[in-house]
């Protein structure tokens, strides 16, 4: 770059993979494909509305804020609860009691099944056999068994996530460095404190990766779960109001829902850094 | 002060012989570097020195024992990469040898116990030069740093063997250099009897007391699946390191030392 001459470097054109966006510009950017869908919702909306003031598909923002201030502030005249929260409650139990007992059960026999020859030879073929079966098929098996209340839908939870996540664990077990398992041994490790002290601690942050993976499977089969028989939550809630072409607040749920998932995804991932300060840094 | 005795050993896979009629008498505290092309196979044989392989035929005893099936604290390694533990600070990696031996379910130690391992962990650390870098985490350091540490990991264990596979390959010229110097005063005071694969000759014959070449003497294609590389050149390094016997001086020597050097291929400048 010449800058004798005029003080100022040379103009370059750069490739395009080389240009970055300023702070402003890529805040307005990653606004903007939100911008654009709520645009085009408002200008739908108004139009089927000046045709018909009673349309219910595209109901208009005031109606959506009325319709969540419904469910969120005022007590069914029926049951008397405030419906949005004690739905909320329902489904996030059945959610985290699910995602719980999956990834407990996921990191143990994962992290076993990859580590122990013997225990593989037994397990992989029929975890990558079990990890095959829709989920879904299964539902009114468990519906049979476990009746319509918590324990069916806890356990399809339970069934959809656990043997997705098992299987990335033995993968990630089997990534592990030969090295680092002859370098334990030559520390004198045992079996059972090599996967103490050497995999367990290396597979947790790893294993917070899948879970988050598996949130959005999760949040399907819990929705799936509750469509079909609940008498709460939030599948339970959106179904219902299906029949009453519900709009104005089946959309406040969907918003809702999508709000709940991403502070869960968002909290695993703070967890996931707080607690493995060494993984973020990792080369 | 540990003498090892390689008999006759061969090893296959898969029909494929890798290395075949490798014999070797190393003295107690011998350095012994391992040199040769790469694919010859000396670092399967490092494996199977360390148990992570097992000879196909023959026998490798240390001090008349046959070596057990797996790897043991009493041969400690130092990889070229993946030698350290990624999740552990460099003062925990270095005390994790001795929670191992010391608490067997838990595999950690609290309390004094705890105080007394990470004293000596620290003191081992200071020794090769990290000692200001006790709680950074294995990422934070340099690729010399790292090997210090993988080295002060394995001598908390006082291994009878210490085995290093490439371990100062990766790194540059300057670091080499110090830690070579590190690796001769640990070989001195710890007796320990050291095993090298390097690819650097001038490293060979810096470090050693004897530099072993591994190659295959049938190398033509038709021959590369039934003949394995053995051992074609095993030289005394000149001048003797303190503290080498008599004995192996009198049967290496000078004169043969040069011969054979010049029998090695491509030699550049060995200068040491």
């Amino acid at each position: 770059m010449d800058t004798a001459a005029g003080g100022r470097p040379a103009v370059m054109r750069r490739r395009m993979i080389n240009v970055y966006p300023t702070r402003g510009v890529a805040l307005f950017l990653a606004a903007l494909p939100f911008l654009l869908l709520l645009l085009a919702y408002l200008a739908g909306s108004a139009a089927r509305l000046a045709d018909n003031p009673d349309d219910k598909l595209l109901p208009s923002f005031a109606s959506i804020g009325a319709g969540f201030a419904r469910m969120a502030f005022e007590a069914d005249p029926r049951t008397g609860d405030v419906l949005l929260w004690v739905d909320t409650a329902a489904s996030l139990a059945r959610l985290l009691a699910g995602l719980a007992i999956a990834t407990v059960m996921a990191g143990v026999f994962g992290i076993a099944i990859g580590l122990v020859p013997y225990v593989r030879t037994t397990f992989n073929g029929f975890v990558a056999v079990i990890a095959m079966i829709p989920p879904l098929a299964i539902l009114p098996i468990l519906f049979i068994i476990f009746g319509l209340g918590e324990t069916s839908k806890v356990a399809l939870i339970v069934i959809g996530v656990a043997p997705v996540v098992m299987r990335d664990m033995i993968l990630r077990v089997d990534e592990m460095p030969r090295e680092l398992m002859v370098k334990a041994q030559t520390l004198g490790a045992s079996t059972w404190q090599i996967a103490l002290r050497v995999v367990v601690p290396q597979m947790m942050p790893r294993l917070i990766d899948s879970v988050r993976l598996s949130l959005c499977s999760a949040w399907l089969f819990l929705i799936a779960a509750e469509a079909i028989a609940s008498q709460s939550g939030l599948g339970y809630r959106i179904f219902l109001l299906r029949r009453y072409l519900a709009m104005d607040t089946i959309l406040p749920y969907v918003a809702w829902i999508t709000l709940l998932a991403f502070a869960l995804d968002f909290a695993l991932r703070r967890l996931q850094r707080k607690a493995f300060p060494w993984f973020a840094g990792r080369a | 002060m540990t003498a090892v005795s390689v008999k006759n050993v061969w090893k296959e896979y898969d029909g494929r012989i890798v290395l075949e009629q490798v014999s070797l008498e190393v003295e107690p505290h011998s350095f012994i570097a391992l040199v040769g092309p790469s694919g010859c196979g000396k670092s399967t044989f490092l494996r199977m020195l360390l148990s992570a392989e097992m000879p196909t035929k023959g026998d490798i005893l240390v001090e008349g024992e046959r070596l057990p099936g797996e790897p043991t604290a009493d041969r400690g390694v130092v990889f070229q990469r993946y030698s350290v533990f990624p999740h552990l600070t460099v003062l925990e990696n270095v005390v994790l040898g001795k929670e191992f031996a010391a608490s067997p379910f838990l595999g950690k130690l609290f309390g004094k116990a705890k105080k007394q391992a990470r004293e000596e962990a620290a003191e081992i650390l200071t020794a090769v030069g990290l000692g200001d870098f006790l709680n950074l985490y294995p990422s934070q350091l340099s690729g010399g740093m790292q090997q210090r540490l993988a080295i002060a990991q394995a001598l908390i264990k006082r291994p009878k063997i210490l085995l290093l596979d490439e371990p100062f390959g990766a790194l540059d010229p300057g670091i080499r250099a110090e830690i070579h110097v590190l690796m001769l005063k640990l070989w001195r005071e710890t007796k320990m009897t050291v095993f090298m694969v390097t690819h650097d000759l001038s490293e060979a014959f810096h470090l050693g007391t004897r530099v072993i070449a591994f190659d295959r003497p049938r190398n033509r294609p038709e021959e590369r699946e039934r003949y394995g590389a053995t051992i074609t050149h095993d030289l005394a390094v000149w001048p003797p390191k303190y503290p080498v016997s008599d004995t192996h001086i009198a049967s290496g020597g000078t004169t043969r030392l040069l011969d054979e050097l010049e029998a090695l291929p491509g030699r550049p400048g060995v200068g040491h």
